[in-house]
C-alpha cells in the first residue's frame, strides 16, 4: 500500500468527534460539527480527499479500484498487536471491507494516456451531478463551502435508444417548442401536464386552493406511472417523465421487476425539483449543475470550511483499531496506523471500515453491542450499482460537450431492467485534456454480470470500440455509422457495492456512494446523523450569508442566493 | 418585465419620490427658464442633461437639447471633430435615460433624431439594443427602433428574420418578435427573395407557429401570427373578378314600366322608367380605375358610347368591391341583343393596396327588350301571398348566377393544401375557444378555397355548430360569434343551388319578381352578397338584424323586407341609398328612435345643421323636423318609395307621418294605408 512517512504525534489526543473517511457525508458532517463548536479529529488513509467520492487522475483511480476491489488480495496486515493490557481498554482490529468487484481496466492508447495522465480528474462514482435546487447546493451556501467550488452548467440532456439517436429532454417551455421530434400534440399534452404540477406547486405553497387546479388526494398516494397514463400521456413522453426528468431507475411498468414504485407524491416532488433547478441561478442555462475539476472538489470545499472551524486534518492516516473500555465494553478511541490512540467521545467511520470476525469471537457481549454497525450483515437486498468510464476522442453529439444521457428500461434490449445514465463531460470542466471527453455511465444491478452487460451496451450504442477484430469484421458495412461516433481511449468497468450508513450512539459508520444522479440521499443520511449526534442544534447556524462575493466567471454558474 | 404585481410602495420609498420630485421641481423651473430664453451655454445643456437623467420623459427638454444642437452647429459646423463630440454626447445623455426607463418614448425618438443626422457611427446602435432586448425582450420601442437601426445600416431581412428566430426560440411568449417577423416575411415575400416563394415559406411558417400554439394554447402571441398566416394564405394580391350580372351567357328581359303578358317567364325581367339596366361588376377586393377605357362593352344598344362608372361605397371613396353603370335601352323597340363585356383588357384597374387587375375576363348576356302591354299598377306589394314556389330542377338559378368564383390563373393549389393540413392539425385544441374559433374561421377559409363541387359545402355544418358552442361558453363576444354564425350560414345557403333554391320564390304580383326568402333565420348580419346580385325582392324579416351593410350591391333590389329586426336607426339603413330600384320598403317593428342620437352633447345639434338641407325645400318649409328627423331625412330623401311601412317603430306617429310625406312625396302606400292625392 502506500508507504507512510513518520508522522509527529497529534496533539491534543481527545477530541469530541473522530470522522475517519472523507467521502460528502463524513466530509457534511465534519463541517457541520466543527461549525456548532465540537473539536474534530478527520482522518482518511488515502493521500486524497474525497475517498469513494474522490476525482483522480487515471492512475491514481486505477490503483485505488485495483486495492479496494474483492479480487486483489487483501493489503498485508501487520500481526496483530497483542492486546494492550497495560491499559484499562482492549483493542479490536479493523479490517478493510471492499466497495467494489469485477474491476476491469483497459487502455488503448496507453502512450497518449500517459502523456496527459496528470490532466485527468475522473470521478469514482460518477455520473453524478448537481440539481440546481438541491439540498446540497442549499446546505454549500448555508455553510459558505460554496466559496470553494465553482460550477458549470450541463448544457444539454438526451434520452437515448438502441437505434442510436438521441432525442432532447424537453424539460422547459421553450425546449418543448424547439423539439423536432415531438408530434403537436405530444407537446400540447407534455405542456398541459407540465402546468397541471406548476399550478399543484403554487397552490401548496400559496394555500390559494381557490384559483389552481390541485391534484387530488387520491392521485397523490397511486403510483406515478398510473398517474401518467390517466393525464392520457403517451409512452415515449411518460418514459421521458419517468427516467430523465424525475431519473427512476426501476422499470415502473414491470411490477415484477421494479424495486421502487414511485407514488404520484414522490414523481411531483421529483419534477419540482426539475422544475425550480431550471430557474433558480440566472446564468445557469438548465437544471443540472457540475463542479469544474470534478465532483471531488464537493467534499473538499466541506473540509475546508471545517478546517476554517478548527476541524484537524490528517490524510494518509488509517485507523487499524478500535480502543473499547475493558469493564463497560464502551468506546474509548482508536489506534492510528502511526501507532499513536487518540480518544474521543463519538466515532465516526467510512462504510469500508468493519471488524473481522474472528475477533468479534473474543469479546464480550457489552463490546459486540458497541461495535454492532461494524458487523458487516448478510445483504438482504443484493442491490450494487454498475459504474463505467470511457475516456473518448469526440463527443458523441455534436456541438454539445456536457451532456447527460438516460436510457430507459427495455430501451437498448428486452431484458434491461434498470434505466442507464450516461454523462459526458468535457474539457470546460477541466477532467479531461482538450479534444477528448469523460463519459460515465451507471445503472443498478442485482448481479455483476447483469450490470457489466448493461453498461457494455450503453457503450457500443455511443461510442466505438477499437477492438481490432471488431474492426476488421465489419468495417465496411458499418463505416458510416461508426465514423461519426467517437473513439474509445480507456475504459474502466466495475460493480460497487451499496451499503447503508447506521446510527450506532457512539460508533456510527456512513453509507457508500448511491446509485443516484445527485447527492440528496447522501447529504440527508448525513444531516439525519448529525441530528443524531447533536440534538436539535441548528445546523451552520452562523454560517448564512457570510462571505458571499458575486464572481462572473465566464460560463460558470454563481451559486449565490 | 411582465406580468408581475404591482407593490404598495414603502413609507421610505415614498419618502425618496417625494425628495426626487422637490429637486425635479426646481430643475424643471430653471431649465424653463433657460428655454424660454434660448439660452445654450454649456451650462445650461448640462442642466437639462440632468433634468433627463432624472426624469427621461422630460420632453421639452429633449426638445430644447434638439434646438441647442442646432444652436451649436451654426457655429462651430466647420470642425467635424467638434461635431462628432457633440453627437456622441447626445447619445450618451440618450443611453442613461434609457437605462434609468427603456420605455422612454423621448429618448428613443431623440436617437433617433441624433442618428438620423448622419455623423455618428450605427455600429454600436446593435450591441446597445441587444442589451436592452435582453433585459425585456418583448419592449417595442427597442424592436421599433431596431426596425431603424437596420434600415439604416442596411442590415439584410433574413439576417433579422434570423434574430427573429432567436428571440422567438427563447421565449415564444414574444409579440414584438412575431410582429416584426411578419413585417420582415411581408417584405421578403413580396419581393420574392430567394427562398421566399409564398408556397413554401408559408407552410413552413404554419408549422414553426404550431409548435408555439400547441405547446402553450393559453399564450396568445402565436395565435396572433397564426391569424396573420391565415390572411396570408387566402390574400391574393391581383383583384380579381367575382361576380358580375348579368351573368356570363345569361338571358334577360327588358322592358319599360309595368307588366308584361308573358308572365311565366323564366328568365329575369326588368322593367324600368327610365330605361336603363343596372351592370354590376363585383370584384374581391376594392378596386379603382373602372371607366369606359378600362371595361369595353359590345352592344347594339345604342346610346351607351360613354359610360359612366360609379362605385359603392359608403365612404364616397373611389375605390369599392362593387361598379355598376346604367346601360340604355329603349323599350319601344323589341328586339334582342347580344351584350359582351370585357373587363381588365386595358391596365387601369388597380386595388386599394396597389395591385394591378391582370386576369383580364370576357362575358357576354343577351337582353331581349319588350314592349310593354298593360300599364303599371300601383297595387300593395304584399310579404304573405302571391309567392310561386321555385322549381329546384329546373336550370334557371344556373342562369342567373354564377355560383362559383371566376376562373382566373391563380396559385390555388398550395393555398388549398395550406388550409386542409391546419384545418386537419387544429381539430386537436378544439376543445378550447380559441381553438374552435381558429378551427371554425380555418373551415370558412376552406369552403371559400375549394372549387370541387363535391366537396363543396360539406363543413358547414361543423363551422355553425362551433359557432353555436362559442356562444354559449363565451357570452362576452357573443355578438361577433352571432355574426359569424351568420355569415356562415348565408355562405352555407348559397353554396349550391340546391341550397339557394330552397329559398327562392317567384312574387307573380310584379312580372315574376325573382325573390329570396331568408326570414326567421336569426341572422345579425348579411352575407354572400355577390351570389345574390340577381335578386329584386328580399325577405329579411324577423331576423336580428342591426344594419343593411352589404346589400348596397344589389342594385335589382325594387322590395325589401325587414320588420321585426334590430334596426335602431335610420342610418343604420344608409346603405339602402345606393339601390336606386327600392321601391318597398318594411322596416316596421324595430327599435328605430328607441336610441336616438343625444344631440345635447354636440355643438351642432344635427349634422345637417349648416349644411346643404337649408336648399332643400323640405329643409326650407320645416327646418325643425328635418332637425329632428336628419337621420330619416338623409336615408329616405335619397330614394324613390312607392311603399313604406315604418309602424312598431318608436319612431312611428303622426308628426314622423307628415315628415316622411314630405320627403317622400311620391309614396303611395304608408303602414299599409293607401295615401290620397
Amino acid at each position: 500500500m502506500i508507504d507512510i512517512p513518520p508522522y509527529p504525534p497529534l496533539d491534543p489526543s481527545n477530541y469530541d468527534l473522530i470522522i475517519v473517511g472523507t467521502g460528502v457525508s463524513e466530509s457534511v458532517l465534519a463541517a457541520a460539527a466543527s461549525s456548532s463548536g465540537s473539536s474534530v479529529l478527520h482522518l482518511d488513509p488515502n493521500p486524497f480527499y474525497g475517498s469513494h467520492f474522490a476525482s483522480l487522475s487515471l492512475p491514481d483511480l486505477t490503483s485505488f479500484l485495483h486495492s479496494n476491489s474483492f479480487s486483489s488480495p487483501p493489503p498485508p496486515s501487520s500481526p496483530p498487536l497483542p492486546p494492550s493490557n497495560n491499559h484499562d481498554f482492549i483493542s479490536v482490529d479493523l479490517v478493510n471491507r471492499s466497495l467494489y468487484s469485477s474491476v476491469e481496466i483497459s487502455s488503448f492508447e496507453s502512450e497518449i494516456l500517459e502523456e496527459h495522465s496528470r490532466r485527468f480528474n475522473v470521478d469514482l462514482c460518477g455520473p453524478r451531478v448537481v440539481f440546481c435546487a438541491d439540498e446540497s447546493i442549499n446546505l454549500m451556501l448555508k455553510s459558505g463551502a460554496n466559496n470553494y467550488v465553482e460550477f458549470k452548467s450541463i448544457d444539454a440532456s438526451f434520452v437515448g435508444d438502441s437505434s442510436g439517436e438521441l432525442r432532447n429532454v424537453p424539460d422547459s417551455r421553450a425546449a418543448i417548442f424547439k423539439d423536432k421530434s415531438l408530434t403537436l400534440l405530444e407537446k400540447n399534452q407534455l405542456m398541459k401536464f407540465f402546468k397541471l404540477v406548476q399550478s399543484h406547486l403554487a397552490s401548496s405553497t400559496e394555500n390559494d386552493d381557490t384559483t389552481t387546479v390541485k391534484i387530488s388526494e387520491e392521485d397523490m398516494e397511486s403510483p406515478f406511472v398510473d398517474f401518467l397514463t390517466k393525464m392520457r400521456l403517451p409512452p415515449k413522453i411518460k418514459s421521458i417523465i419517468l427516467y430523465a426528468i424525475a431519473m427512476l431507475d426501476y422499470d415502473q411498468d414491470n411490477m415484477e421487476t421494479c424495486r421502487h414504485l414511485l407514488k404520484t407524491k414522490e414523481g411531483i416532488d421529483r419534477m419540482a425539483l426539475y422544475i425550480i433547478s431550471m430557474g433558480r441561478f440566472s446564468n445557469a442555462l438548465g437544471a443540472l449543475i457540475y463542479p469544474i475539476y470534478g465532483q471531488g472538489e464537493l467534499p473538499q470545499a466541506f473540509c475546508r470550511r471545517a478546517a476554517v472551524k478548527g476541524c484537524i486534518y490528517v490524510l494518509r492516516m488509517p485507523i487499524t483499531a478500535l480502543l473499547l473500555d475493558k469493564e463497560t465494553g464502551g468506546y474509548k478511541g482508536v489506534r492510528l496506523a502511526s501507532g499513536q490512540e487518540i480518544f474521543s467521545q463519538k466515532l465516526i467511520l467510512d462504510p469500508c471500515v468493519t471488524v473481522g470476525l474472528e475477533s468479534l469471537s473474543s469479546l464480550t457481549d457489552q463490546q459486540n453491542e458497541t461495535l454492532s454497525v461494524l458487523v458487516p450483515k448478510a445483504l438482504i437486498n443484493k442491490e450494487k450499482v454498475s459504474r463505467g468510464i470511457c475516456v473518448i476522442r469526440g463527443s458523441v453529439k455534436a456541438d454539445v460537450s456536457n451532456a447527460l444521457i438516460v436510457y430507459p428500461p427495455k430501451s437498448l434490449f428486452p431484458e434491461q431492467l434498470t434505466a442507464i445514465r450516461v454523462m459526458q463531460l468535457g474539457s470546460g470542466l477541466a477532467v479531461c485534456p482538450a479534444d477528448m471527453h469523460v463519459l460515465y455511465l451507471s445503472t443498478l444491478c442485482d448481479n455483476d454480470d447483469q450490470g457489466i452487460k448493461s453498461l457494455l451496451s450503453a457503450m457500443s450504442n455511443l461510442i466505438r470500440l477499437p477492438d481490432p477484430e471488431n474492426h476488421q469484421s465489419d468495417s465496411v458495412v458499418e463505416n458510416d455509422t461508426c465514423e461519426a461516433k467517437p473513439i474509445l481511449l480507456w475504459r474502466a468497468l466495475y460493480v460497487q457495492e451499496l451499503v447503508k450508513g447506521e446510527y450506532g450512539g457512539t460508533i456510527s459508520s456512513m453509507p457508500s456512494p448511491d446509485g443516484n444522479l445527485n447527492y440528496n440521499e447522501i447529504v440527508e443520511s448525513a444531516l439525519k446523523l448529525y441530528e443524531q449526534l447533536m440534538g436539535s442544534e441548528e445546523l451552520f447556524k452562523e454560517e448564512t450569508s457570510v462571505e458571499n462575493t458575486t464572481e462572473e466567471n465566464d460560463g460558470g454558474v454563481d451559486i449565490e442566493d | 418585465m411582465h406580468g408581475r404585481p404591482r407593490k404598495a410602495s414603502k413609507p421610505e420609498e415614498e419618502a425618496a419620490s417625494a425628495a426626487k420630485a422637490v429637486k425635479l421641481r426646481s430643475l424643471q423651473s430653471q431649465f424653463m427658464t433657460n428655454h424660454h430664453d434660448k439660452i445654450y451655454t454649456k451650462e445650461a445643456i448640462e442642466l437639462s442633461t440632468k433634468l433627463l437623467e432624472i426624469n427621461p420623459e422630460a420632453y421639452t427638454a429633449w426638445n430644447y437639447r434638439k434646438l441647442a444642437v442646432e444652436d451649436t452647429l451654426s457655429r462651430i459646423e466647420s470642425d467635424p471633430n467638434l461635431v462628432n463630440s457633440i453627437f456622441d454626447e447626445e447619445l450618451r445623455v440618450v443611453e442613461n435615460a434609457l437605462r434609468q426607463n427603456f420605455k422612454s418614448y423621448g429618448a428613443w425618438h431623440h436617437r433617433k433624431w441624433v442618428l438620423s443626422k448622419g455623423h455618428s457611427s450605427i455600429g454600436n446602435e446593435l450591441k446597445l439594443l441587444d442589451k436592452f432586448q435582453r433585459l425585456d425582450s418583448r419592449n417595442f420601442h427597442a424592436w421599433n427602433y431596431r426596425r431603424f437601426v437596420v434600415e439604416l445600416t442596411k442590415r439584410s431581412e433574413q439576417d433579422e428574420l434570423q434574430y427573429t428566430d432567436d428571440m422567438i426560440n427563447n421565449n415564444f411568449s414574444n409579440y414584438s418578435a412575431w410582429h416584426n417577423r411578419s413585417v420582415l416575411l411581408s417584405s421578403l415575400l413580396a419581393q420574392n427573395a430567394d427562398g421566399f416563394m409564398p408556397n413554401e415559406k408559408i407552410p413552413d411558417e404554419y408549422d414553426f407557429v404550431h409548435s408555439a400554439i400547441f405547446t402553450d394554447p393559453d399564450d396568445q402571441s402565436g395565435w396572433f401570427y397564426h391569424l396573420w398566416l391565415l390572411d396570408q394564405t387566402l390574400n391574393v394580391e391581383t383583384p380579381l373578378l367575382t361576380s358580375a350580372w348579368p351573368s356570363h351567357g345569361s338571358t334577360i328581359i327588358l322592358s319599360g314600366a309595368g307588366c308584361l303578358n308573358s308572365s311565366s317567364s323564366k328568365f329575369t325581367t326588368f322593367c324600368s322608367e327610365s330605361g336603363s339596366f343596372p351592370l354590376i361588376l363585383y370584384s374581391d377586393q376594392a378596386v379603382g380605375g373602372v371607366s369606359s377605357s378600362t371595361v369595353t362593352i359590345d352592344s347594339e344598344l345604342k346610346g351607351n358610347e360613354d359610360l359612366v362608372w360609379e362605385p359603392i361605397s359608403n365612404k364616397n371613396s373611389q375605390v369599392s368591391c362593387v361598379w355598376v353603370t346604367h346601360l340604355k335601352y329603349v323599350s319601344s323597340d323589341p328586339c334582342e341583343y347580344k351584350v359582351k363585356i370585357r373587363v381588365g383588357n386595358s391596365p387601369g384597374i388597380i386595388s386599394s393596396r396597389g395591385y394591378n387587375f391582370s386576369a383580364p375576363y370576357e362575358f357576354v348576356f343577351t337582353a331581349h327588350v319588350h314592349d310593354t302591354v298593360e300599364d303599371s299598377q300601383e297595387g300593395i306589394v304584399s310579404w304573405t301571398d302571391g309567392f310561386d314556389i321555385w322549381d329546384a330542377k329546373s336550370k334557371d338559378l344556373k342562369s342567373l348566377v354564377t355560383l362559383d368564383r371566376l376562373e382566373a390563373e391563380i396559385d390555388f393549389e398550395w393555398r388549398q393544401e395550406a388550409i386542409d393540413s391546419e384545418v386537419e392539425c387544429f381539430g386537436i385544441l378544439a376543445d378550447s375557444k380559441i381553438g374552435k374559433l381558429t378551427l371554425a374561421r380555418l373551415l370558412m377559409a376552406r369552403e371559400v378555397m375549394v372549387s370541387d363541387d363535391a366537396v363543396k359545402g360539406v363543413r358547414y355544418e361543423e363551422i355553425l355548430q362551433l359557432y353555436n358552442e362559442l356562444m354559449a361558453l363565451d357570452s362576452s363576444h357573443y355578438q361577433y360569434y352571432k355574426d359569424e354564425h351568420s355569415v356562415a350560414f348565408l355562405h352555407k345557403v348559397t353554396s349550391s343551388s340546391e341550397s339557394l333554391s330552397r329559398h327562392l320564390f317567384r312574387y307573380r304580383g310584379m312580372n315574376n319578381l325573382v325573390c329570396l326568402r331568408l326570414n326567421n333565420l336569426s341572422l345579425s348580419r348579411i352575407a354572400s352578397v355577390k351570389k345574390l346580385l340577381f335578386v329584386q325582392m328580399l325577405d329579411l324579416s324577423h331576423n336580428e338584424l342591426h344594419s343593411t351593410e352589404g346589400l348596397e350591391a344589389m342594385q335589382l333590389l325594387c322590395c325589401l323586407n325587414l320588420s321585426h329586426n334590430r334596426i335602431r336607426s335610420f342610418s343604420a339603413l344608409d346603405s339602402l341609398r345606393h339601390v336606386k330600384q327600392l321601391k318597398v320598403l318594411d322596416v316596421s317593428h324595430n327599435h328605430i328612435g328607441k336610441h336616438s342620437v343625444d344631440t345635447t352633447r354636440y355643438l351642432c345639434s344635427s349634422p345637417l345643421s349648416n349644411s346643404e338641407w337649408s336648399q332643400d325645400g323640405v329643409g326650407r318649409q320645416n327646418p325643425g323636423l328635418v332637425t329632428k328627423y336628419w337621420d330619416a331625412y338623409f336615408v329616405l330623401r335619397d330614394l324613390n318609395l312607392k311603399q313604406l311601412d315604418i309602424a312598431g317603430n318608436e319612431i312611428s306617429g303622426d308628426e314622423f307621418s307628415s315628415f316622411v310625406l314630405q320627403v317622400v312625396p311620391k309614396l303611395v302606400w304608408l303602414d299599409g294605408q293607401k295615401l290620397g292625392n
